[in-house]
């Protein structure tokens, strides 16, 4: 038989290093008693410990450390024989530990986490009292607690992290934990229990009262998280029974009160503030009073979801207009088309032609971001032929202001809407149609379809053709930017 | 009327904040106070020093920094036409308390609101006053969670975002309609983009420069929202819809659900009921469902039906009861995803399962010690040495779990 006793104090240091030479001297699990300091000692003498045998070695995995600390804390019987016993089971058994069904292993997690919940509560319920008089610069600072278990090493550090501007000291019933000038000390002495004032405790009090709802009474819920075993060392508990007592009074008193008639100074303020829903319109005269009108659309139910309405961008006297689908997640956040993913690969390959963007209007054939949340994520839906006809209303408004000289059509949702017809894109890519609106249409791919191919190949053929289709656009626009040019020299300058 | 002394004060102003029910002090940057320069820490989950007999954790100091306010929300207890007696705190008095309450462990840091003072920018550039005074002249190292007032200037939301570790504005409604007849003064449009903002402005955060230089970190605990249950008419369907609407659009970390509890000097308008307490704890369990466990909301609210949560069991029984087909899961061969669903696992013991199945076949009782919920598991699984047999489809199996119907009373 080994007798091995443990300090109060580094406890779990003591118990790995005791362990660790048991261990590689082959002692069994019943061969060792383990003891507390100032516990009353078994009744035979201990061996002296095990010589290691030479060829033994101790391995155990990471988590084992930080469990077996917890449960040193622990004041539950047979700890540090159920922690040894582990050990040695753990170099046959190397995965045990994630084995939550083995009784052992489960023991051991079930008295950590005792020990963590009341290391957690001593965080909470540790409540410092201001220490009148001497001022040394640093204030001071005293609590009283009493833990369940031996865990005042284990929290010691959060309460040094969090209050180290100020002198404090914790007491428990054996141990008094004390910060001065920043130094951490503990000292496993014995202490009777503390009575403490702090005048700050009436406001706290005052706190503690008022942010309680009597309308929502659940006093089970509130004890079993602040469990009566606390109260006697929290300033607040004292009101806790006449609160309980008066809740249903004041909830009556709030019912059976008619209302009143509102202060005279309500009206007046409300008189003064512009009502949210009635917002000025201007006349369509100008692309800003077309934005300002489309903003509180409602004209097809996918503003329901959306963030918000995103209007078309770019010079009012563009010769070139953009027509994409809809916007998606990164519009509909900033409010700006173009700017997602599908946006930027459009504008290198743009930049690849010399087809300057700042020069052109780009929006969509629908304002809105049609999305299906799946998740923490919005996956895109294609708008229906009826969202893409109540959005036309829009689209025309913006062609009939900007007068483009040409339109490209990105893929079949802006055909449909440009064209009428939204079929057979792959076929009808690279030609010019004539628009509803009187005005030649470029029809092309979407570059979300670009992006969307599954091979670097089949990405870099499809680049290539969309490059194509947007060297021809740019080869029109210059064609019809000289066009009028020349119409404008011929003319003469105007008035 | 005099002039109110410190204690009034907080009594109105806590009063008041009352009905907002986020207190979350989690999930921030790890801060801490060890250089002995500053004060406070927070170190990933945040702490509730206390409970209130509404069983509500009091983690922040959770106060308004005036209750004046312009608006005329008729489910506030501060709106304009309210009789409540009005009053404001001064820059010093919130940052005394924030700190004085902070030393002696009573707090975890403050929560700041108020009501609508003049003008969207006023007030926000009060709220972020405040902030500033704690973080930069104080050293306050605790956790800040500052309302952010949807029409305030960008510039004064970009200075609250990287002084606070939260910011939130409340939807209160889950419809723009509902907004409308209760909350006339507020814009659904200007929250969402307001919302969008704040969710850009994270994400542009966490990009690094070219320079390889990281951005310094904008509302590292995010940004919430709140709506309140029972006041407007408003089901379940159409509040979950909107929840996950919210998750998905501007990623919020929580939507917090309010069950609408009368409030003093009370309009007519609306009801002065019970607050609805079990609904709102099943559409929170709900809510879970839809972030943690793979469900979808027209899952747990099936258009079919009354667009409201079965009251007697959770929503995960109630999905499962209805769909026993996909039962009993066998819990030594199923996925993650398939056991997620099998009420009385979560996502504990799911994972504890998958690691202690590597080890060898599951019983019965290894179950158990896993920390799942056997008996409410039983008609669902199958395990090395249980089969539920026709226990998944008898026809009482909803009796088993729902509580005893109410004897009537006679008279």
């Amino acid at each position: 038989m080994y007798r091995v006793e443990l300090p109060r104090l580094g406890t779990f240091d003591a118990w790995r290093n005791h362990a660790r030479t048991l261990a590689l001297g082959g002692a069994r699990a019943e061969e060792v008693e383990w003891t507390l300091e100032g516990e009353a000692p078994g009744l035979f003498g201990g061996a002296a410990p095990p010589t290691p045998r030479p060829d033994a070695v101790l391995n155990v995995p990471k988590s084992f450390p930080d469990l077996a600390r917890q449960v040193c804390a622990s004041r539950e019987p047979g700890v540090f024989f159920l922690l040894y016993r582990l050990l040695l089971r753990l170099s046959s058994e190397p995965r045990l530990l994630s084995n939550r069904a083995d009784a052992d292993v489960q023991r051991a997690e079930e008295i950590a986490k005792n020990i963590r919940r009341d290391m957690h509560k001593m965080k909470a319920f540790v409540r410092f009292r201001k220490v009148p008089g001497e001022n040394t610069g640093r204030r001071q600072f005293l609590s009283w607690f009493e833990p369940d278990h031996r865990i005042e090493e284990l929290v010691a550090g959060f309460f040094s992290r969090r209050f180290s501007d100020m002198d404090w000291a914790i007491v428990t019933p054996e141990v008094t934990t004390t910060l001065r000038n920043g130094v951490l000390e503990q000292r496993a002495i014995p202490s009777a229990p503390l009575s403490l004032e702090d005048e700050t405790e009436e406001l706290w009090r005052t706190y503690y009262a008022n942010i309680f709802n009597p309308a929502r009474l659940k006093t089970k819920a509130m004890q079993a998280e602040m469990p009566k075993k606390y109260w006697k060392n929290l300033p607040e508990a004292a009101l806790i029974p006449g609160l309980i007592a008066d809740a249903e009074n004041r909830m009556r008193q709030i019912q059976e009160s008619a209302p009143t008639l509102p202060p005279l100074r309500a009206e007046r303020i409300l008189h003064r503030l512009p009502e949210a829903s009635a917002e000025s319109t201007p006349p369509a005269d100008s692309l800003n009073a077309l934005t300002a009108q489309m903003k509180g659309c409602s004209l097809c139910p996918l503003y329901e979801n959306a963030t918000q309405v995103v209007p078309g961008a770019g010079p009012e006297d563009a010769t070139l207009m953009i027509v994409g689908e809809q916007p998606g997640d990164k519009e509909d956040l900033a409010g700006r088309p173009f700017i997602g993913p599908a946006g930027q690969a459009f504008d290198a390959v743009a930049r690849e032609v010399g087809l300057n963007r700042q020069a052109t209007y780009v929006t969509n054939a629908v304002k809105h971001f049609k999305f299906q949340p799946r998740g923490k994520r919005r996956i895109h839906q294609s708008p229906n032929t009826s969202e893409v006809n109540h959005c036309r209303w829009w689209l025309d408004r913006e062609i009939a202001q900007v007068k483009p000289k040409l339109l490209i059509a990105l893929g079949a949702t802006a055909a449909l809407a440009l064209t009428g017809n939204g079929k057979n894109i792959t076929r009808r890519r690279g030609t010019v149609e004539q628009g509803t609106a009187g005005i030649p249409v470029f029809i092309t791919v979407h570059p979300a379809f670009l992006l969307r191919q599954a091979s670097d190949a089949s990405r870099d053929a499809e680049t290539a053709r969309f490059r194509e289709d947007l060297r021809t656009v740019a080869a029109m626009v210059s064609a019809l930017e000289a066009d009028t040019a020349t119409s404008i020299t011929a003319d003469g300058p105007g008035q | 009327m005099g002039k109110m002394n410190l204690q009034q004060k907080l009594a109105l102003l806590s009063d008041a904040a009352k009905y907002d029910a986020s207190c979350a002090s989690s999930g921030t940057t790890k801060r801490n106070s060890a250089d002995g320069k500053g004060l406070g820490s927070t170190e990933g989950s945040g702490i509730c020093h206390a409970y209130a007999p509404d069983g509500r954790c009091i983690s922040l100091l959770k106060i308004l920094m005036t209750n004046f306010c312009i608006y005329d929300c008729a489910y506030c207890v501060n709106r304009v036409s309210s009789n409540v007696e009005r009053a404001r705190f001064s820059v010093e008095e919130v940052v005394h308390l924030t700190t004085e309450f902070y030393r002696r462990n009573y707090i975890e840091g403050l929560f700041l609101s108020s009501g609508i003072i003049r003008s969207p920018d006023q007030t926000m550039s009060d709220m972020v006053r405040i902030a500033r005074e704690l973080r930069q002249t104080h050293n306050f190292r605790g956790y800040i969670h500052l309302k952010t007032i949807p029409d305030a200037s960008p510039e004064l939301i970009e200075e609250a975002g990287l002084l606070a570790d939260r910011l939130s504005m409340n939807i209160e409604l889950p419809t723009d309609a509902g907004i409308k007849t209760y909350a006339p003064e507020k814009n659904p449009d200007e929250i969402r983009r307001a919302m969008s903002n704040v969710r850009l402005r994270k994400e542009e955060a966490k990009e690094t420069s070219h320079t390889g230089k990281r951005a310094p970190k904008f509302a590292p605990a995010g940004q919430s929202t709140q709506l309140i249950v029972g006041a407007d008419g408003a089901d379940d369907r159409t509040i979950l819809q909107s929840s996950i609407r919210l998750y998905s659009s501007y990623k919020l970390k929580r939507v917090y659900y309010s069950a609408f509890s009368p409030i003093p000097d009370s309009t007519a308008k609306l009801p002065l009921i019970k607050p609805p307490l079990a609904r709102e704890h099943r559409l929170y369990q709900a809510d879970w469902l839809l972030r943690f466990y793979g469900f979808d909301a027209a899952e747990i609210a099936p258009d079919a039906g009354s667009g409201m949560l079965d009251l007697d069991i959770d929503p995960k029984l109630a999905w499962a009861l209805a769909n026993r087909g996909s039962f009993p899961v066998d819990v030594n061969t199923a996925s993650r995803d398939l056991l997620l669903r099998v009420p009385g696992l979560g996502t504990k013991s799911v994972s504890r399962i998958l690691a202690a199945r590597r080890s060898g076949s599951l019983g019965y009782d290894d179950l158990r010690r896993l920390g799942a919920l056997v008996k409410k598991a039983k008609p669902f699984i199958s395990t090395r040495d249980w089969h539920p047999g026709r226990l998944t489809d008898t026809a009482n199996l909803r009796a088993r779990f729902a509580p005893p119907p109410e004897q009537l009373q006679l008279f």
